[in-house]
């Protein structure tokens, strides 16, 4: 365990390193946000009909979704290892005496806690500021906002356990460009990146129900603004947990699994 | 006409990898269709949006996204241009006797985005069938509007490209105007506020080629009709003054060795 966790500093400091490269992520992680509040206030406004969520709940969960991006975005992946895969540098990886599987977890929870700590600050803080209809609402109290920290954490665990399958399907097809896009866009649309999850028709909503992604990117940010409270709250917080707990059990095993049949060629 | 060698060899050469260029393009695809889907979910709750339907915002979107697949295709050799100065390849193309631009345009060709452009042309096609009262000449300027579109993208592409010659920090800056530009301008320009407005259609002629002429192909333009008919014209202008910053980028390279 100690291991794990000096690597997870390790790549935490390493990550801090790059605060260039933060702030253009600021900038455009302020842009989308700012455009996307627009479309939906357009929106908001042509139709008299109650809308599916309060104004101010809305422009909270845009502001969380961008100052979060690096967190909740399942692509954020280790480039470093992922292109270790395909050119058979993996075999120095493969030499270690830990479990590979651990190993690059927490390598990857390191690398997003990183670029999530130097991003999030500078847009919340410019969120808080704006004037007029965009400014970013307080959280729903106290306990809202416990719950939306303790739910973001969680997120950080199921994402990258998510992620992890991206490495599993890099091992599988050496060159996975298109599935790989494929499967972050879907991931995205899924847990609500691409259009709010509570925008969207009822009878989609309880399909995603059922799916890990809306556990990464849509419930702590509704937590914030007090649209999911009470039991019901520490009920999906519950689901995320089980969740967690499956994803990691599934993909150690499809990591064993694989580990046993790669075949590194040359060296 | 060496421009059409260039993409002949690029095409060829993608052809090789039959299967990872099929994923590629599916996968655009996809990433095209679900960002329709979420327009189309929208306008299912809320109805329409600042007085325009949905046929007609498929309409903005599909020719918006169409032309920035395109470019996309086209344009591959600048977006990745830092690159090519990184590694010092760009000495090369200086070498030889023929336009840098044109060497740097034939020097990528991304068949996968021909996926994204699919799947506008299909919203394209929908739109078009919902939409009563085409013309010859509407039907023209929509032709039109969409070469607008890419050779404003180009544009785009082309100072992006430009940049990268003085520093490597600035690329994000372009990605908001590129990607986030698309993004801007899959909707009708009217909704947003009146400042960003003018700023894609000033400084970078997004309105141009999208926004003023739909107001014509939706029957909104009144007696300008003329004027808005015209206007993708200008968006095929973008491209000088963006050719004049490439050679402006050209003249102060500085070779990082090779």
């Amino acid at each position: 365990m100690r291991i794990y966790f000096a690597l997870f500093k390790m790549r935490l400091i390493a990550g801090m390193q790059y605060r260039a490269a933060a702030w253009a992520g600021v900038v455009t992680q302020f842009f989308w946000g700012f455009m996307y509040i627009m479309i939906y206030r357009a929106f908001y406004a042509s139709s008299s009909a109650e809308p599916p969520m309060a104004w101010p709940q809305l422009v909270s969960y845009i502001w969380l979704q961008q100052a979060f991006f690096s967190l909740i975005f399942v692509g954020r992946l280790d480039g470093e290892l992922l292109s270790a895969i395909p050119n058979g540098l993996v075999a120095y990886e493969l030499c270690r005496p830990y479990d590979l599987f651990s190993f690059w977890y927490a390598r990857l929870l390191g690398l997003r806690l990183s670029a999530v700590l130097l991003r999030c600050l500078p847009v919340l803080v410019i969120a808080f500021l704006l004037p007029g209809d965009a400014r970013m609402a307080p959280p729903a109290g106290f306990w809202g906002l416990s719950l939306f920290a303790l739910s973001l954490l969680l997120s950080l665990l199921l994402v990258t356990a998510i992620a992890m399958f991206i490495y599993i399907l890099t091992f599988v097809t050496l060159s996975p460009g298109g599935a790989r896009l494929l499967i972050l866009t879907g991931a995205d649309f899924l847990q609500g990146s691409i259009l709010p999850i509570p925008l969207m028709p009822p009878w989609l909503q309880r399909i995603l129900d059922f799916l890990p992604f809306r556990y990464v990117a849509d419930l702590p940010f509704r937590l914030y603004s007090g649209n999911i409270a009470g039991s019901e709250a520490l009920f999906q917080i519950g689901v995320q947990v089980l969740w967690i707990a499956a994803l990691l059990f599934l993909g150690q095993i499809c990591f064993r699994r694989i580990l046993g049949r790669v075949v590194v060629q040359g060296g | 006409m060496l421009y059409f060698k260039y993409i002949k060899m690029l095409l060829r050469s993608a052809m090789e990898y039959r299967a990872s260029f099929f994923m590629g393009g599916i996968g655009q695809f996809f990433v095209a269709f679900f960002s329709f889907a979420s327009m189309f979910l929208l306008f299912d709750r809320f109805g329409s949006i600042a007085g325009w339907s949905f046929a007609e915002a498929a309409l903005c979107f599909a020719v918006t996204n169409a032309a920035f697949g395109i470019s996309e295709c086209v344009g591959r050799g600048f977006d990745v241009f830092d690159r090519m100065v990184v590694s010092g390849e760009f000495d090369r193309v200086l070498l030889r006797p023929r336009g840098t631009a044109l060497q740097v345009l034939g020097s990528g060709f991304e068949l996968g985005r021909v996926g994204s452009v699919l799947q506008s042309l299909v919203v394209l096609g929908l739109a078009v069938s919902w939409l009563p009262g085409w013309s010859f000449p509407k039907a023209l300027i929509l032709g039109l509007m969409i070469l607008s579109g890419v050779a404003v993208f180009v544009g785009i592409f082309i100072v992006g490209g430009a940049l990268s010659f003085f520093t490597v920090e600035g690329l994000e800056a372009v990605n908001v105007v590129s990607y986030g530009g698309r993004q801007v301008a899959s909707y009708p320009l009217t909704i947003y506020p009146k400042w960003i407005v003018r700023f894609f259609s000033f400084i970078i002629p997004f309105g141009c080629f999208n926004y003023l002429p739909l107001l014509y192909l939706t029957g909104r333009a009144g007696g300008n009709a003329l004027l808005y008919m015209l206007t993708p014209l200008l968006g095929l202008l973008f491209l000088v003054p963006c050719l004049l910053v490439w050679r402006f980028g050209v003249r102060h390279y500085l070779s990082t060795g090779n």
